[in-house]
């Protein structure tokens, strides 16, 4: 039995997984239309490589990644694309983003793809053919999967790094991961040793939530089946148990250290649906256009579908069963999850979960009281952060303290919401702090660049000036040159007064010449300040001498 | 008493020597209150104070000749760090003075005649372009400082307010009714 370690806090919420896992994954119908937003990823979004009107067949790219953290967008059917235009999202803002619609023909047509042998590839192939398959994190974080696939360097005390397996699935009412184990087990195992391969990772560990005993019996009949070397551990079952860093912890006891990522110490993990799509994108060359979600709460039978990306949500949730009391729809889990901003947002690579809500089901929360300074939410919190020093200072917009009590350490988990007495929603305020934290560093890089700019902009109407002054100032002196060398033959040789100007010309130049001919011994090793303030002295003087000569001389022509 | 005043006077005259030697040994370049004020100063270069640029305004509060409440675009917050950083009481911005929102200048690019105009006004050189050629904003590099609206002959450049869309989307400051007292 593998040793098993804590973390501090978490909480126990009502899991509510039974009633979404009385059936077998189901597969949606076809929807009427596809909403496929670009950016269904972090990093940059992709690309449009299509335009309205063009027909594409199921799989066919019509985004491309763009950018070194990015990912690709295809088509999840057949169809005509009706419309490349901002539609509103799935996202907390409910602000609109590009998308394209697209029209099934019903066909379901499948572009030409076929299986990769990874082993023969080049660890810079295979992960372009991830980032091209548009793999990315479906735990959640939707964060491009061929950035994660570099070989992994050992923890400490080891010889090998380690690869884990995110099956714990901890917020309630989710159990898309839980059925996707379940059902395809030798498929994620598969996928599994896809990801060991990529990352040369000595040691596998897949960490599922022990409420979930059928698919732990599952992943270990696959493992023992397929005979790898891998290990199906049954973590306990506490939230947050599944996010990657507490994972890691309870798995292995290695603590991802403040700022860093678990590859810093000879870690990766995978969520199971991922590792599943990662074997799709290998064994079938198929890119992610579809992935299962839950469907729960207030439907009439709850269940989990296999849904292709882009589906509207009220449609899919239809297909549950409506119910006439439901009254809102959550997004991801009770604990994380946003509630969608409009009936029309579709279905995007991160939804894992759809909660039909009712007053019945989602009370209203009692309404907000002050802090009490009880400190339940740092007893609870996963991360030992002291969530009430970090709501005073949220609260108080006193985001330099809010760093210094570790802000961006927080995983927005909930946990100390759920537990406060006074309903205060603490999240929101750390989300507050954090986007204003990371607009005011926006910001000050901004102005950071607009400074250097505008320097070196004075900087350089400085030196054409500079370069003017002298430029002027060398023709001033060929032209006094040229005058004083014209004349002189010119003039009579036998004006006495003639030749004595002339000697004294002559005496001019031959000290001119002296001057010219030494060379100032203090001046081999001078700074560039030194020598641009000696360029502007002689500048300046060579305007005096100019003004001086059209000054003096000029009257005596006259 | 007078070897007192003499031993007062030998302390004062070597402590003297210590503090102007020191004086030239560790003279600071510059003036680094002024070089804080200006890391606080938006870098919009454009003018508003009524000094020549952001550092000028900078050197103009470090002398004590300027008010802290004369850049409109950073903000109420500006006002509040300067004068967090000054130790002075904040000061709110004078009558008519008021921040406006962010924003990029945009050239109608059918209606530029190519006259550099703009290009030399730019305090950032954020714009593209030479002699009868197509201006155009580097959008990434203005600071919105609408320097280049005055000199354009054919007014062919205005200020587009950035949006809000959901790649600099922010969250709100949660905001909920308090339950009354029972």
């Amino acid at each position: 039995m593998k040793q098993r370690y804590q973390f501090h806090g978490g909480v126990h919420p009502a899991a509510n997984k039974t009633q979404s896992t009385q059936t077998p994954i189901a597969r949606a119908a076809l929807p009427s239309h596809l909403v496929i937003p670009f950016r269904q990823h972090a990093g940059e979004a992709a690309k449009p490589v299509v335009q309205a009107g063009e027909y594409v067949l199921k799989g066919q790219l019509i985004g491309a990644a763009v950018g070194s953290i990015s990912s690709s967008i295809h088509a999840p059917t057949s169809g005509t694309i009706s419309a490349i235009d901002s539609q509103t999202v799935v996202h907390p803002s409910g602000l609109p983003d590009l998308c394209a619609t697209l029209i099934p023909d019903g066909k379901d047509e499948w572009i030409e793809h076929h299986a990769v042998d990874y082993r023969n590839l080049s660890q810079l192939e295979l992960r372009q053919h991830l980032r091209r398959c548009g793999i990315v994190g479906l735990g959640g974080a939707t964060f491009p999967s061929d950035i994660k696939l570099r070989a992994l360097k050992s923890p400490p005390g080891k010889n090998t790094g380690i690869l884990i397996i995110n099956g714990a699935e901890c917020e309630p009412y989710i159990t898309c991961d839980d059925m996707l184990m379940r059902e395809r087990a030798d498929e994620i195992v598969r996928g599994t040793d896809m990801l060991r391969f990529a990352l040369s990772a000595g040691e596998v560990l897949i960490g599922i939530e022990d409420n979930k005993p059928e698919a732990i019996a599952a992943m270990r009949r696959a493992v023992a089946e397929s005979g790898l070397p891998f290990e199906v551990v049954a973590v306990p079952t506490i939230y947050p148990g599944g996010s990657a860093k507490h994972l890691i912890r309870v798995l292995t006891g290695l603590e991802v250290p403040s700022g860093k990522l678990p590859t810093d110490i000879g870690v990766q993990c995978f969520n199971v649906a991922t590792t599943y799509s990662i074997h799709r994108a290998l064994d079938h060359g198929e890119p992610l256009i579809s992935r299962i979600v839950t469907v729960t709460g207030n439907v009439a039978q709850p269940q989990n579908f296999e849904v292709l990306i882009g589906t509207p949500i009220l449609e899919l949730v239809a297909q549950a069963g409506n119910k006439p009391d439901t009254n809102r729809h959550i997004i991801g889990g009770p604990m994380m999850g946003v509630q969608i901003p409009s009936d029309t947002v579709t279905l995007t690579k991160a939804t894992n979960c759809i909660i039909a809500s009712s007053p019945a089901l989602f009370p209203p929360l009692p309404p907000t009281l002050p802090c009490i300074r009880c400190t339940r939410c740092a007893e609870v919190c996963p991360v030992e952060l002291q969530p009430q020093d970090l709501y005073w200072y949220a609260k108080a917009k006193d985001f330099a303290k809010t760093q210094a009590f570790s802000l961006f350490d927080c995983i927005e988990c909930g946990a100390c919401s759920y537990v406060c007495p006074s309903h205060i929603p603490l999240v929101d305020y750390y989300r507050f702090a954090k986007s204003e934290v990371r607009a005011r560093d926006a910001e000050k890089q901004a102005a950071d660049k607009a400074r250097i700019r505008h320097e070196f902009r004075e900087l350089r109407i400085e030196r054409e000036k500079q370069e003017k002054a002298e430029k002027l100032a060398a023709k001033e002196k060929a032209a006094m040159a040229a005058k004083q060398a014209a004349p002189a033959p010119a003039a009579p040789q036998t004006d006495p007064e003639n030749t004595v100007q002339m000697k004294i010309q002559a005496a001019i130049e031959h000290a001119k010449e002296q001057a010219a001919a030494v060379k100032p011994k203090n001046t081999e090793t001078l700074t560039p300040e030194q020598q641009a303030d000696i360029a502007e002295i002689e500048a300046r003087r060579a305007r005096i001498r100019e003004l001086a000569s059209s000054h003096v001389e000029q009257p005596k022509e006259n | 008493m007078f070897e007192a005043l003499l031993a007062m006077s030998a302390i004062a005259i070597v402590l003297g020597a210590v503090l102007g030697y020191s004086a030239i040994k560790f003279r600071v370049e510059g003036n680094p209150l002024a070089d804080k004020i200006d890391a606080i100063l938006p870098q919009t270069q454009c003018g508003q104070c009524g000094f020549p640029g952001c550092r000028p305004y900078a050197d103009a509060i470090a002398n004590g000749t300027a008010e802290i409440n004369m850049c409109p675009p950073g903000g109420e917050e500006g006002i509040h760090k300067l004068a967090d950083l000054l130790g002075v009481e904040f000061k709110p911005f004078g009558a008519g003075v008021e921040p406006k929102p962010k924003a990029v200048a945009f050239i109608d690019e059918n209606t530029c005649i190519g006259c550099t105009l703009c290009i030399q006004a730019c305090p950032v050189d954020a714009i593209t372009g030479a002699a009868k050629q197509m201006h155009t904003i580097i959008a990434a590099e203005c600071t919105g400082c609408e320097l280049c609206l005055a000199p354009c002959p054919v007014d062919c450049i205005i200020m587009l307010v950035s949006e809000e869309k959901v790649s600099n989307w922010k969250w709100k400051y949660p905001m909920y009714a308090l339950s009354p007292a029972r």
